[in-house]
């Protein structure tokens, strides 16, 4: 128990000296926690309680066009422009969500996706709201908490998505680790059976799908707020579709999976995409194949394998 | 205007014959082999190319490449059923959306670095390019091939999975595969056959699409998501549910671009909820099957 507390301290940490050991890639940290969080909350939903979903995008652009349309219209404080992105995904969430309880994998799949590609031509449609395909522009960002003004290293912005991943990443695991969180795992591993023992299976599925919009609306305001604009493919396929294989990169069910998901993908398609961005689909959908026919559980599954292999030496 | 409410369905009859082409493959691999196989659009995608290139390059006329086109992305589809595909029939549907997934993204980029990113031009031989006159209507001639294609075809298939041996043996294994096995059915060659079956339709599909769908390297991502509800509204495992699904999507999607251009986007989508919201296994339900 205490060596997985320290390989915790150790991995925040981390986190922590990245900002001065690499004081220009402070952007792409950024992006990295912004990811890391996005995935975190797919997590909950996919790891934890074993729902498909191909639409988590959704949520994400939610929270990114609130925080910017709030931060265009003259209310550019950041925490409330979480707070409002959080309190609508979270809507977006639990309304969407009656429609998940419905019907088995790949109707849900195709759910989740109609949400997504409807609210997509919906923000493409009200062009003169959301920028459209020009994207939302003249963000005015206030500073965090009053005192520290986004600057363009991307020092604020660092500390600021840090600071919220940590925080939301802490409510997540007393999440999973309440019995809340074990009901859920029940689900994943027997939808049938879990009725049965009497955990109401639909209310459960309607809450953590809940919670994991709302984080993933933090996480998208975070990235509007961060870079201060707003494109259409916030909402797009390939946002629900990436944030899942970073997910499975990286391990699900574990929380921290999604965390080191993010960090390595992220790195790898700054450095492989820099190169040419078709190669990088490539070795994307190379590496996929690869890990569902030979590596299940991603990074942190493998290191778990190696570490038991280890142990029995 | 009742003369265009008829162009209009007719449109969209000849789009949804194409989408029931090309998704008939998608839903037999998942009432069959219970999987999601969101790889589908890039056979038709082999399809299209193989006709792209036999026309373009080969100078083979159009219709000549469309039976090419049938048996290369049969041989595909055949060459990974046997090498990938079987492996995963037992794996979670996480699982295989993800390899599936990954398949698409190498076929994407791979087509992308033989072909270039561009759109293919096809020729269409001179007897198919115009309008044909029935009962005082413009239509379009290629569209009126499409339809007929599709509706022999339909009868085709039809006639081979009620009258043959082979038909009955599909649908055997649909409805029970342990059964179907115990009767000494070969059930792993009906799944290679019946894949084989469904990646060549699809790549018919491809080459027919060229000059309505349009094929470029993204076709498989584009249209993966018509294909997907095709098959989710019109209920797997069935000829009849696609068919209906297919030539509803494809008229609600023409219908919805003439008349609604500025909210076209929406109502495919909210057609497809609204279906599966009232009937969350589809249209049509395979017998057999809770």
């Amino acid at each position: 128990m205490s060596r997985v507390r320290i390989a915790e301290a150790a991995f925040w940490l981390g986190t922590l000296a990245a900002y001065f050991v690499f004081p220009e890639y402070l952007m792409l940290g950024s992006q990295i926690m912004i990811t890391a969080l996005f995935a975190l909350s797919m997590d909950l939903i996919l790891g934890y309680a074993g729902v498909v979903t191909l639409g988590h995008a959704a949520f994400f652009g939610v929270g990114a066009y609130c925080a910017g349309l709030l931060a265009t219209h003259s209310l550019g404080a950041p925490l409330l422009g979480l707070l409002v992105a959080a309190a609508a995904a979270g809507v977006v969430g639990y309304l969407t969500s009656f429609l998940l309880v419905r019907g088995q994998d790949l109707t849900r799949l195709m759910m989740t996706l109609g949400v997504c590609m409807l609210l997509l031509e919906t923000a493409n449609h009200f062009s003169g709201i959301t920028g459209g395909a020009d994207g939302l522009q003249g963000m005015q960002m206030g500073k965090v908490l009053g005192l520290f003004a986004f600057d363009l290293y991307g020092r604020t912005a660092y500390l600021y998505a840090l600071a919220v991943l940590f925080a939301l990443f802490c409510l997540a695991r007393r999440l999973t680790g309440s019995s809340f969180g074990l009901a859920l795992r029940g689900i994943r591993e027997n939808p049938r059976r879990m009725p049965a023992i009497g955990s109401p299976v639909a209310r459960r599925l309607i809450t953590v799908y809940t919670i994991a919009a709302m984080f993933a609306g933090v996480a998208g305001a975070l990235l509007a707020q961060t870079t201060q604009f707003v494109a259409l493919d916030v909402l797009g396929f390939n946002r629900s579709a990436e944030i899942l294989i970073i997910l499975i990169l990286g391990g699900t069910g574990r929380l921290y999976g999604g965390l080191i998901g993010a960090v390595v993908f992220m790195v790898a398609q700054d450095h492989f995409s820099g190169v040419d961005p078709k190669y990088w689909q490539f070795w994307l959908g190379s590496l996929l194949v690869l890990i569902v026919l030979f590596a299940r559980g991603g990074v942190l599954g493998g290191a778990d394998r190696l570490l038991r292999t280890l142990r029995k030496k | 205007m009742l003369g265009t409410v008829a162009v209009v369905l007719f449109d969209g009859l000849a789009y949804g014959t194409l989408l029931f082409l090309i998704s008939l493959g998608l839903s037999i691999t998942l009432g069959l082999m219970n999987f999601i196989n969101l790889a589908h659009g890039a056979f038709a995608m082999v399809g299209g190319y193989i006709a792209a290139v036999c026309m373009n390059r080969l100078g083979v006329p159009f219709l000549a490449t469309l039976p090419l086109a049938f048996l290369g992305s049969a041989l595909v589809g055949l060459l990974l059923e046997t090498t990938l595909y079987r492996r995963l029939y037992q794996a979670s549907h996480l699982d295989q959306v993800l390899f599936t997934i990954g398949l698409t993204f190498i076929m994407v980029a791979s087509a992308t670095y033989l072909f270039g990113p561009s759109q293919q031009p096809v020729r269409l031989p001179t007897f198919l390019i115009g309008q044909t006159t029935i009962f005082g209507l413009e239509l379009g001639t290629y569209r009126l091939f499409l339809i007929a294609c599709g509706a022999s075809l339909i009868v085709g298939l039809g006639a081979l999975l009620t009258r043959t041996r082979f038909g009955a043996c599909i649908r055997a294994a649909v409805y029970n595969q342990r059964v179907a096995g115990a009767l000494g059915i070969d059930v792993d060659r009906v799944f290679a056959a019946t894949f084989a079956l469904g990646s060549g339709l699809a790549g018919l599909g491809g080459a027919l699409g060229i000059d309505v769908l349009g094929l470029d390297p993204t076709f498989p991502l584009k249209y993966l998501i018509y294909f997907l509800i095709v098959v989710a509204v019109g209920g797997a495992g069935t000829i009849t549910g696609p068919l209906y699904a297919a030539l509803l999507i494809g008229v609600a999607d023409v219908g919805g671009k003439y008349y609604l251009p500025q909210t076209s986007g929406f109502i495919i989508y909210a057609v497809m909820i609204l279906i599966l919201v009232l009937r969350p296994g589809g249209l049509v339900r395979a017998r057999g099957r809770a």
